[in-house]
């Protein structure tokens, strides 16, 4: 390609890039040292010990949520894809909604099923047990943030399904193959691309997410909120760009391991 | 040795839930040892009757599937112990070439010593000993096809499956590993199941050959017998090339739009007679040329020449030549058909 033409083309994606991200950035950055502590802010993060405890929280949630939503859009992904029925198709476009709906919204509903009148304390009590309420636990905010993951995730694990060679299948079962060593050595590698591709996203996604975390999190210090009480109530800018940054960092590298482990095929690294 | 078994196939019809019909009820046996080839057009059931015999179908009520004595019809594929080999290879692609042959005896539990003792014996019947540690993308069809042959033969399956095997290669490597499959399965004696839609391919490999149409069974027979005596002018057509003369029977002639063919065994009733290419010739010098018509084509082959001529017919009538002549076309010539390779069907 000539040289022109190149640089031409690029520019659009260079543009975006610097507007949107690689400026904003460096300006946190900066902001991040401004404060009384200077660049010292950025060690906050590991030296206090609520700072920390809150990283500690955000990547365990950001894990446990990748994992499960894993999981559920696996099985039901590959089950989708590999049956017809009525209503498959009405089911498929329920499943991806949650795409539509603001996190708070997501907050909502766990709320409503697993609040102080949630669905779920109504149907234990009926049953005359105690009414378990979890909706304001980790639990409950993982069980959000699977529920906004699950839609990204399943249609990339439907798309690899259907791309599964079912011979490679039918070879395995030839030498005997139970079903669950063909899940483990056909299944499951034809889906690694899709899996570690879609998981990064849903990691970073769940590191990120505000909306479900302000509506659940009145006893979880997760670090979105952490940043935000740091900008609005104590008006510590300087903290808040310090831990913004960071945060973003934490994602990015998510993203990073997940591309080299997978070979480049992780949609985005930022 | 393999243990080779007999399979049965008795009153096995399969019809889809869609309601597809892919087979009529069929009966055959394959003798212990025997290489069968399925042979017909795409869509004809060869494939459905292969996954029958594998057990990754179930027939229709009232089918059954031996194997030996055992009736295995309501095994699945995991409990029949069969080798499958598919025209896609099949070979997965996070194992290297030596865990691909060695899967089937990892998941038999056998001990690692034993497993590396097997596949290289596999690795040296196939020929690809320097590729075992490669991955199955760094691999050409010809390769892929040979990993595939010594994944499948690797666990001593009671029977050899293969479903279009070469159909993905090119002309020249189907030759060589026709070739080899041949010698592979006279050497095991294992009983094999060959499904192909190529004739030639066919009678090379096949010591029977099963001529399938529309879900049924056209003709079962060594390749010679099938091509000498076909049973019927659909797989006459289907095995080898047909010349066809239309017209009517007087006494031992049969009159046509380019001459006339003498035969004594004439059914009265004849409307139309077959013959094989190499049953018919140019006409010799001074012969009683009783066939007439023009040069439409000529092809040369280096030692012969394969040529087209109209005598008046829908299609025109096909020979080998020796190349030593050259025919022009439109050039008028005798023709003479041998009695011995009439026939009419
Ligand atoms: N799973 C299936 N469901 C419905 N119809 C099928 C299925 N598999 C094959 N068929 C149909 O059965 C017929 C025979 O197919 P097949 O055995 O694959 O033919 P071949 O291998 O000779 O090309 C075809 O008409 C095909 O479309
Ligand atoms: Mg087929």
């Amino acid at each position: 390609m000539p040289r022109r033409q190149f640089l031409l083309l690029l520019l659009p994606a260079a543009l975006f890039f610097s507007a949107f991200f690689l400026l904003p950035m460096a300006r946190l950055f900066f902001i991040g040292a401004s404060g009384e502590s200077g660049w010292l802010a950025y060690l906050a993060i590991v030296t206090d010990a609520n700072y920390f405890r809150a990283l500690w929280t955000t990547l365990a949630v950001a894990a446990v949520t990748t994992v499960l939503t894993l999981a559920i859009s696996s099985i039901a992904g590959v089950f989708l894809e590999r049956h017809r029925f009525p209503g498959r198709a009405a089911l498929v476009a329920a499943m991806t909604l949650p795409l539509a709906f603001p996190g708070v919204v997501v907050g909502f509903m766990v709320i409503m099923l697993a609040g102080r009148q949630g669905i779920i304390g109504e149907v234990f009590t009926m049953f005359g047990g105690e009414r378990p309420i979890f909706a304001y636990s980790l639990a409950g905010l993982c069980m959000g943030y699977v529920y906004f993951s699950i839609p990204r995730t399943i249609l990339t694990i439907m798309a690899a399904a259907e791309k599964l060679d079912p011979r490679l299948e039918e070879a395995a079962r030839s030498f005997g193959a139970t079903p669950w060593q063909v899940v483990r050595d056909v299944i499951l590698p034809g889906l690694r691309p899709a899996l570690i591709s879609a998981g990064a996203i849903c990691f970073a996604t769940a590191v990120g997410a505000f909306g479900t975390a302000f509506t659940l999190a009145t006893r979880i210090e997760v670090l979105p909120m952490v940043i935000y009480t740091e900008f609005t109530m104590s008006a510590n800018i300087a903290m808040a760009a310090a831990l913004s940054f960071s945060l973003g960092a934490v994602a990015w590298l998510a993203l990073a391991v997940a591309r080299s482990a997978s070979g480049s095929t992780v949609a985005a690294a930022g | 040795m393999m243990q080779a078994v007999p399979i049965y196939l008795e009153n096995c019809a399969k019809t889809f839930t869609d309601g597809t019909r892919a087979l009529e009820p069929v009966d055959l046996a394959i003798a212990a040892g025997e290489t069968l080839v399925l042979l017909g057009p795409s869509g004809c059931g060869k494939t459905t009757t292969l996954r029958l015999i594998a057990g990754l179908e179930q027939p229709d009520a009232g089918g059954r599937v031996l194997f030996g004595g055992e009736d295995v019809t309501a095994l699945p594929i995991e409990k029949r112990n069969v080798g499958m080999v598919f025209q896609s290879y099949a070979l997965f692609p996070n194992m290297t070439v030596a865990e691909n042959i060695a899967y089937g005896l990892r998941l038999r539990r056998q001990s690692a010593a034993e497993q590396r003792a097997r596949v290289g014996e596999m690795l040296a019947l196939m020929r690809i000993e320097r590729l075992a540690d490669r991955s199955i993308d760094q691999l050409s069809g010809g390769q892929r096809q040979r990993v595939a042959l010594a994944r499948a033969l690797a666990v001593r399956p009671r029977a050899l499956l293969l479903d279009e095997p070469l159909t993905a290669l090119d002309a020249k490597l189907r030759d060589t590993l026709r070739f080899e499959i041949d010698s592979l399965l006279r050497e095991l004696g294992i009983t094999a199941i060959y499904v192909t839609h190529d004739q030639a391919e066919a009678m090379a490999l096949g010591d029977r050959i099963v001529v399938m149409d529309h879900g049924r069974i056209a003709q079962v027979g060594a390749p010679r017998d099938i091509y000498q005596r076909p049973a019927s002018r659909y797989v006459a057509e289907f095995i080898g090339t047909m010349n066809r003369l239309s017209g009517h029977a007087e006494g031992e002639v049969f009159r046509c739009p380019g001459g006339y063919v003498v035969w004594p065994e004439l059914p009265a009733t004849a409307r139309e007679i077959l013959f094989r290419p190499e049953d018919t010739r140019i006409a010799a010098e001074g012969e009683a040329a009783s066939l007439r018509g023009t040069v439409s084509a000529a092809f040369f082959c280096g030692d012969h020449v394969r040529l087209f001529v109209d005598v008046g017919e829908e299609r025109p009538l096909v020979l080998e030549t020796p190349a030593r002549r050259e025919y022009r076309h439109g050039e008028t010539v005798a023709l003479a058909v041998e009695r011995h390779g009439l026939m009419v069907l």
